[in-house]
């Protein structure tokens, strides 16, 4: 049973391995279900949307321009490093470069839902992707891991996420940052932790951790001497070749 | 090439960051419908999973100041104990605001 769940609304999870093999279908319920499940860390999410918003009309955006990008765009990291990169002119390439290499972690992401994804009619497939990021992406991943095929949350945790951020930006605009100083309350590590929690309460087999050892340290070594923001995907496709090398034995 | 953040050009930055992360989002699913499932593929791909959350989880620690490492220890602490998500990342947060109220610019 994943940790997550044991707070969550219970009952509307019954996908079990024998339905393995049948073709997905998104249940309206668990979506709702899988919205209120993110709920809490979509209220942290407002905080970090109210610094972007005000970052981003102290570097020079209107406050419709900073709505906007966060409505489309809907990738944090990235979008306050476009703001470090903000004048009366911005270079296109290195833009585009930044904004590609924080994100590429979305293509690892996406690739690892893909047994679950490739079930789904392909207009569903790439509508939920809109909405993929990182905590709904986390708990969709562990719950895979857990034999729960889950993405609903991907849908309805992603649509709570996108709420936050945007209302979040739209509080930042208009009436600055929520907070002076949001880490002496430690919200900068809200993500962080959570992530943490989602990788520590799945499954830790010998085969895992040698995956998470070799991950750390490629990605170290990446975040020290290889270019900025290459060290997620560099750890993660090196813990991947674990996997690759080592197969789990199949439960007789 | 440099685009002047006049009105449109401020559309257009915004438009291109857009397209850049959609094909993020997309990219990877894409790319694997080309890829036979194989049990060592899978096996990869899970593997790769759980990695993605420690690679941004382990240079996240050793960039943090103090605050940051021992929000991320107290939260490594009760779930392995609790096995409960939300106790565990509250213990991070209540952590790191007690060491930054005790420990200013540790």
């Amino acid at each position: 049973m994943p940790v997550w769940f044991r707070f969550s609304p219970s009952g509307h999870r019954f996908a079990t391995m024998d339905t393995l093999s049948s073709s997905y279908q998104l249940q309206p319920a668990r979506v709702r279900a899988e919205f209120i499940r993110l709920l809490p860390i979509a209220l942290f999410v407002v905080a970090f949307g109210a610094a972007f918003g005000l970052a981003a009309v102290q570097a020079g955006l209107t406050p419709a321009q900073a709505l906007l990008m966060s409505t489309t765009v809907f990738a944090g990291a990235s979008q306050f490093a476009a703001l470090d990169m903000w004048g009366s002119a911005v270079a296109l390439v290195p833009l585009m470069v930044v904004v590609f290499a924080i994100n590429s972690r979305h293509l690892l992401m996406g690739a690892s839902l893909y047994p679950l994804l490739k079930e789904l009619p392909a207009t569903q497939r790439y509508g939920i992707l809109l909405v993929l990021t990182d905590a709904n992406w986390a708990v969709a991943a562990q719950d895979y891991q857990n034999g729960q095929r889950n993405l609903e949350v991907i849908l309805g945790g992603g649509l709570v996420l996108w709420l936050a951020w945007l209302l979040g930006t739209a509080v930042g605009v208009y009436f600055g940052g929520l907070l002076q100083q949001p880490e002496a309350l430690g919200l900068d590590m809200v993500l962080g932790c959570f992530l943490l929690a989602m990788a520590l309460g799945g499954k830790k087999s010998p085969r895992v951790l040698v995956a998470w050892g070799i991950s750390a340290v490629a990605a170290m070594v990446a975040y020290l001497w290889l270019p900025p923001h290459t060290h997620v995907v560099v750890g993660a496709l090196a813990g991947g070749v674990v996997g690759y090398f080592w197969l789990e034995q199949k439960p007789a | 090439m440099s685009i002047e953040t006049s009105t449109l050009g401020t559309l257009v930055l915004i438009a291109v960051m857009t397209g850049v992360t959609l094909l993020t989002r997309y990219g990877g699913v894409f790319l694997m419908s080309f890829v036979r499932i194989s049990p060592r593929i899978e096996s990869f791909i899970n593997a790769m999973a759980s990695s993605v959350l420690i690679a941004i989880i382990v240079p996240m620690a050793y960039e943090g100041d103090l605050g940051a490492r021992v929000a991320l220890l107290a939260t490594a602490g009760v779930i392995l104990v609790t096995r409960k998500p939300l106790p565990a990342i509250t213990a991070g947060l209540v952590a790191a605001a007690a060491c930054r109220y005790l420990i200013p610019g540790g």
